[in-house]
């Protein structure tokens, strides 16, 4: 790279050299071009080093904050590792938690937070893969669309416990669901609305209008266009936009304590408005309110450790079938 | 069909006026298109021909703030009366675009969608439709093995005669070509004007260029606009050889433009 450039600058120096000698061949172009080619190239050379070192300093700088990134990731996964690998066993992920919780497995915790993200999905991603192709391919630019664009940016912005007590006063209380995996769910998917919105919209705006432009061409309708053409298309961004979602309502405490998890039971869920345990809502529970605090650090960890593994594994999946997709349309 | 009034005019437009929001975009165009003739539009970047295009299969409609003055019959039917459906004009008129667009699908898919969408369940129907078409736009040849591979890994020229074969599948009367070959190479652009050659004994053609020569070329008229007006039309090659106008003398002469 370097020599490249450095190849460039001594040709540069070379063709400057005896553009002045040759001045008579060159007497029939304007000189006053030639004056200031010459100028620019002297200048370009006097401010070349600083230039390189103002370029060097500013990607110094965008390189650390990434390695930044990486580092906060690593170390987080290192510690959960370190302290939660001895908490793993066949036991610890098959069995029900006994003696007051502090001993025994987190299968319990382990289907209930499968059953909420997989029941958080399934509510958000119609909606919200609906509510995105109104908003991108029918709605027109107007007043109307404006107000509901920033309803659902702030929806984004709400803390996840206001859903928590949104999800208990109307799912559990007024619709009478009670504590339970439907009422957990549906809180979930309100909650990762606004993520799956966003993301299925750009995964929409991305496809090339030049696509539904040939559909319309050939005598499809706009609900064909996108059914067939848009759609698929922007499957694998719609996806992204689920990942996101699923990832955000697996780990969440606020949103299901008061809507779905209990703080122990030991049976596993027997319908949809069976009330559950979850893993975050474990974790918390066992640092903060069980019996032993500290004789159960390790199940903490290792209960974290497995939280973060199935969101990592289900994002694995998602991840895979998107990547499958991607192959499939560009051939 | 019912023809015998019209004498063999497929399409004419009468006194089009087309408006971008506040901006007139067409000044009262009207041209006549003839059965089996291809008729191509030429002028300078921004002389409207490429919008009076979009206009004859209702493709503006996409921009909100377009608005349509005057006419455009299709035989005898306005396409712009408000029972007509824009969708079956869509079928009958088809559009091949400037940059080649096949969808993400296999060469296959792409040539039988406009079947599907049109509801053509027939699976026996499908596939002779769209084989004759990819041998109708000279393409079978190239493309026989490789029908269910993507669209998207065909060259720019396979792909644009795809486009012209995913047209011809639905049966349209009309084909529109927006710049079909400015984005192919020479050997690419030549193909699509034999293939344009061959295709006007059973279309009716109209085509924008943006390259006279091109025009010259593969046309039997030629309709000269400039800034939104239509200037000069006529026989292609009367039109290259003697101008009735300064103007498309001008540009045709490579003055302008």
């Amino acid at each position: 790279m370097r020599n490249s450039k450095m190849d460039i600058t001594q040709e540069e120096y070379a063709e400057a050299g005896p553009e002045k000698e040759q001045k008579t061949q060159a007497a029939d172009r304007p000189p006053k071009a030639g004056r200031t080619s010459s100028i620019i190239h002297q200048t370009a050379v006097r401010k070349q080093r600083r230039r390189r070192f103002i370029q060097k300093a500013i990607f110094s700088v965008f390189r650390l904050s990434a390695v930044i990134n990486a580092l906060a990731l690593f170390i987080i996964i290192y510690f959960m590792v370190k302290n939660g690998i001895g908490a793993i066993s066949w036991e610890f992920l098959s069995e029900a938690p006994r003696d007051s919780m502090t001993k025994g497995g987190i299968l319990p915790c382990i289907v209930g937070t499968i059953l909420l993200g997989v029941g958080a999905i399934l509510v958000a991603m119609p909606i919200g893969v609906a509510s995105a192709i109104y908003l991108n391919e029918y709605a027109r630019p107007g007043k109307v669309l404006r107000t509901i664009r920033l309803g659902i940016n702030n929806l984004a912005g709400v803390p996840s416990v206001v859903f928590g007590l949104f999800g208990l006063a109307f799912f559990v209380i007024y619709l009478d669901m009670g504590v339970s995996i439907l009422a957990g769910a549906l809180t979930l998917g309100a909650m990762s609305l606004p993520v799956v919105i966003g993301s299925t919209e750009e995964a929409f705006k991305a496809v090339p209008d030049t696509y539904r432009e040939a559909s319309l061409g050939l005598g499809a309708t706009k609900w064909q266009t996108i059914y067939r053409v848009v759609l698929p298309t922007a499957l694998p961004g719609v996806l992204t936009g689920g990942i996101l979602g699923l990832s955000r309502a697996a780990g969440e405490t606020a949103p299901i304590m008061f809507t779905a998890a209990v703080f122990f039971t030991p049976d596993l869920p027997e319908s949809i408005f069976s009330e559950i345990m979850a893993l975050p809502y474990h974790i918390y529970v066992l640092a903060t309110a069980g019996t032993e605090i500290e004789a159960t650090r390790p199940l903490q960890y290792g209960t974290a450790l497995v939280l973060i593994t199935l969101v990592l594994g289900m994002n694995l999946i998602a991840i895979i079938w998107r990547a499958r997709l991607r192959k499939r349309l560009k051939g | 069909m019912s023809d015998s009034k019209s004498n063999g005019v497929k399409m004419t437009s009468k006194h089009l006026d087309f408006y971008y929001g506040n901006f007139q975009a067409l000044h009262d165009v009207s041209l006549e298109f003839k059965k089996q003739q291809v008729t191509a539009l030429i002028g300078p970047s921004g002389c409207g021909k490429s919008t009076y295009l979009r206009c004859l299969n209702r493709m503006n409609d996409l921009i909100p703030i377009a608005r349509v003055e005057g006419k455009i019959m299709l035989e005898d039917e306005d396409i712009y009366d408000p029972s007509l459906d824009v969708v079956m004009l869509r079928r009958r008129v088809g559009m091949v675009f400037q940059k080649p667009n096949p969808f993400p699908k296999s060469v296959y898919e792409n040539v039988a969608y406009g079947l599907r969408v049109n509801g053509i369940r027939d699976k026996g129907l499908i596939e002779q439709r769209v084989t004759e078409s990819i041998q109708r736009a000279a393409l079978w040849d190239e493309v026989k093995d490789r029908l269910q591979e993507s669209a998207l890994g065909l060259s720019g020229g396979q792909q644009q005669r795809l486009c012209i074969a995913r047209a011809l599948a639905v049966e349209p009367e009309v084909v529109l070509m927006d710049e079909p070959a400015s984005a192919l190479d020479p050997i690419a652009t030549q193909k699509i004007e034999d293939l344009i050659h061959e295709l006007k004994k059973e279309y009716t053609i109209i085509i924008v260029t943006h390259s006279m020569q091109q025009a010259a070329r593969v046309s039997d008229i030629t309709a000269f606009f400039y800034i939104g007006k239509l200037i000069e039309v006529g026989d292609t090659d009367t039109l290259f050889t003697r101008p009735r106008l300064k103007q498309t003398e001008d540009y045709i002469t490579g003055r302008f433009g």
